[in-house]
């Protein structure tokens, strides 16, 4: 494989490449240009990434679909690598970070600490070697936007990598992308090959004098090492444990060295940012958060799935426009965002524009972009309760505050969802929500009470129902409903008899069914089997013969 | 602990190569040799033991406390390091699983979607917990978080087949179609 050595080669390669193209379609009519281009059948069918709905702007996620992310010319030919030529050719590493600090890019892994910045204190370190790593651990439960990135259009992220490294002098880089993923892992191990082998990384890319590297890590399922201290630990080969900051990885980071650490959609952006100018990419946004940003958008709207918007869209716009609205039409209840550490946005504040400071102010963050919209059928003390858990299973264990302030706070929630709740819990969450926050070591303890804290904020009366009333208004906790058949609506087609696990219905095949509460544990399997909307779920806890309330 | 009480442990005592050959899968030549292999690709790269730790477990299927042992021993780093490391991570076991797995997403989506109603249902028809294997060995049942098909939630993963939009109706065929497997061999 002959390597290229200019960006003049560059882009000799890319117009014959698409001269070949052109000479595909031609001799093979079915194809068009543009719409089909060439990639796998596999990745057209990407039930995840449909086509953009008329509010999205398509900066990170332009290629995916569109090119086939195993063939390195194919992202030859959507101009790839020319910002890498360029900057190797034309700019000095300081006039890269000018580039990227006009763009005003911002971090998209959570924090949204500005990228220019980091680079720079990365740079500014003494030390002559250092590294680049870019974070592709997505832990988030319910996010996959870095995963599509990943696996449709991976060279995007090595180009970024490289433009980072060329900018604050690292010779070696890595990802460290989570096991869950191996179809990424594949796609980036072929990425970095091919790459390899045009001598677009290794020694003197590009005929400079500059010299990069790849390497691909695993991570093993823990979603702590998502944390950028926990992530260096887990490179090393160590328990992915975060330890405090500072020193920050800028100063002292793998093996000790200056490190900066990106998230893959932070370094998608790099490549256009260059080609196209810090001033069009500043153009879209706020005043303080620049560009596009990708959410996976799920839960109860019509159309779910990947989406990338502009930064400063209203949360509104995200629901009814990209989103087509509520499923059933139903009512809207609450949007959670920024995972498990987030918060949730009540249905009142649907107006919010979509920016770092505005989530932050609203008892929420920005997050890496999971976006749960949810209906009045949500019950948002059993939602507090689901983060809790998460938290409470990744919490590391290192710190105190962490592990037993997730605990305690794990247990009350279990009690109020049980019908167990008393009076005081409310405080004694808000209590530990304080102190956990406080004096937790890394983001994790930090952020875990946050969904705690906004769905008290927003939804006190939720929790009174629960804890006062013995009552889940969204019928959702199963202690706290009963399923009842409809005489009227059943026609004893025996399905949910059948299905149920514990066998509490009973009745003759075509005379209406009866459930028997005593036996049946409110698994609401009944209720989702019937086709003849013959199941009701009433609110109040099933009362037992003999139990005294 | 208690799940390691069953296997050997040694103590304090490192074993000699000749006590722990005679252990499974170090007495098989064809896993020892791929175990081998890992060790000698990966043993001078940086921060190599978390990619040995991910070779073994994808290749060998598991990293029992014999396997541990072995690494200590040739590797040179103290076993109760290489313990530690392999207790944090969620993704390596100790014990083998099953022939197959069925993992249940419970991911925000999927947990919204109805993803414990599924789960209700498998352990009820293959009688064990999530988590656990089948005793016949054929089955494993485990949690997964976000597999990044939420618009198809509630998620079932039955070895590498995403199923979406699963109603508990559709779990026993799900499993009957695994045994189905064992049946015709
Ligand atoms: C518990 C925890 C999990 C995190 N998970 C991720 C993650 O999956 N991906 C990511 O890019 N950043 C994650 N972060 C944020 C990183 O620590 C870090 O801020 C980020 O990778 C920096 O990249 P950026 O500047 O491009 O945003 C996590 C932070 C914490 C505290
Ligand atoms: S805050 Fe939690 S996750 Fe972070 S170091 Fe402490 S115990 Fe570990
Ligand atoms: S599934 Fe519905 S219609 Fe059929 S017996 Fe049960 S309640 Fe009646
Ligand atoms: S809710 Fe579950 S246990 Fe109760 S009757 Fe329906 S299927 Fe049976
Ligand atoms: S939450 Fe199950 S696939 Fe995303």
């Amino acid at each position: 494989m002959t390597k290229i050595t200019s960006l003049n080669q560059l882009i000799n390669l890319q117009e014959q490449i698409i001269e070949k193209k052109r000479d595909d379609i031609t001799s093979h009519p079915g194809k068009s240009w543009g719409s089909e281009k060439f990639a796998p059948q596999a990745l057209k069918e990407d039930q995840e990434l449909d086509a953009p709905r008329g509010k999205e702007i398509r900066v990170v996620l332009r290629n995916c679909t569109l090119i086939d992310p195993e063939n390195l010319d194919d992202y030859i030919s959507e101009d790839g690598y020319q910002a890498l030529a360029m900057v190797l050719e034309q700019y000095t590493p300081e006039q890269v970070i000018e580039t990227i600090a006009l763009s005003g890019l911002r971090g998209r892994g959570g924090a949204g600490f500005p990228t220019a910045k980091k680079w720079e204190l990365t740079r500014n370190n003494p030390g002559t070697q250092k590294f680049i790593i870019c974070n592709a651990d997505e832990g988030d439960p319910g996010a996959f936007m870095n995963r599509r990135v990943l696996e449709g259009d991976p060279h995007s992220v090595l180009e970024g990598m490289a433009v980072a490294a060329y900018a604050i002098g690292a010779q070696q880089g890595y990802v460290y992308c989570r096991a869950e993923y191996p179809i990424a892992v594949r796609t980036l191990i072929k990425a970095i090959q091919q790459a390899q082998d045009y001598g677009i990384l290794g020694n003197n890319i590009f005929g400079s004098d500059f010299s990069f590297n790849i390497e691909l890590r695993m991570g093993a399922g823990a979603f702590v090492c998502g944390e950028e201290t926990a992530l260096i630990a887990s490179v090393e080969g160590k328990r992915g444990e975060p330890r405090p900051r500072p020193p920050f990885p800028a100063v002292s980071g793998l093996w000790g060295k200056p490190t900066s650490i990106n998230n893959v959609e932070t370094f998608a952006n790099i490549p256009q940012i260059i080609l196209t100018g810090p001033e069009w990419f500043a153009s879209m946004g706020t005043e303080k958060s620049k560009g596009t940003k990708t959410f996976a958008l799920a839960g109860d709207v019509n159309h779910t799935g990947l989406i990338e918007v502009p930064l400063g869209i209203s949360l509104r716009e995200i629901v009814y426009d990209v989103g087509e609205g509520i499923k059933k039409n139903k009512g809207l209840k609450a949007i959670q965002t920024g995972g498990p550490m987030g918060g949730c946005i009540p249905a009142s504040m649907i107006d919010l524009r979509v920016d770092y400071e505005s989530l932050t102010a609203a008892g929420s963050m920005m997050g890496s972009g999971g976006m749960i919209v949810m209906d009045e059928d949500t019950c948002m003390v059993d939602i507090a309760r689901f983060f809790m858990e998460f938290n409470q299973e990744e919490s590391c264990g290192k710190c105190t505050p962490c592990r037993v302030g997730t605990y305690s706070m794990l247990q009350i929630l279990n009690r109020i969802c049980q019908g167990e709740g008393v009076e005081g819990d409310i405080e004694e969450l808000e209590r530990l929500s304080k102190v956990t926050k406080v004096h937790s070591l890394c983001g994790l303890g930090q952020g875990a009470p946050n969904p705690v804290i906004s769905t008290i904020k927003h939804f006190r009366d939720e929790y009174e129902a629960h804890i006062f009333e013995k009552r889940c208004p969204a019928k959702v906790c199963r202690a706290l409903i009963r399923y009842e058949i409809i005489k009227d609506n059943c026609t004893g087609c025996t399905f949910c008899a059948k299905n149920c696990p514990v066998g509490a219905i009973t009745g003759e095949r075509r005379k209406p069914h009866e459930i028997d509460q005593e036996i049946c544990i409110q698994c609401g399997i009944c209720f989702q089997t019937c086709n003849f909307n013959a199941i009701e779920i009433l609110p109040g806890k099933v009362q037992l013969v003999g139990e005294h309330s | 602990m208690e799940d390691q009480s069953s296997e050997q442990t040694y103590g304090l005592i490192t074993p000699s190569f000749h006590l722990l050959l005679k252990e499974f899968p170090l007495n098989q030549p064809e896993s020892r040799e791929i175990i081998d292999e890992i060790l000698h690709s990966f043993r001078d790269v940086p921060g190599g033991l978390m990619v040995i730790l991910n070779e073994i477990q994808s290749k060998i299927g598991y990293i029992s406390q014999p396997i541990q042992e072995y690494i200590s021993l040739i590797l040179n780093i103290p076993v109760s390091t290489i313990t530690g490391v392999v207790s944090f991570y969620s993704f390596f076991t100790t014990k083998p699983r099953g022939d197959h797995t069925i993992k249940f997403c419970m991911g925000t989506a999927c947990y919204v979607g109805g993803t414990p109603q599924l789960m209700r249902k498998a352990e009820q028809i293959l009688d064990i917990q999530t988590g656990d294997t089948t005793p016949d060995n054929h089955i494993t049942m485990e949690v997964c978080r976000c597999v990044g098909s939420c618009s198809q939630a509630p998620v079932v993963v039955v070895d590498e087949q995403l199923y979406g939009r699963v109603r508990p109706s559709k779990v026993p065929p799900l499993i009957r179609d695994i045994m189905k497997t064992y049946e015709d061999s």
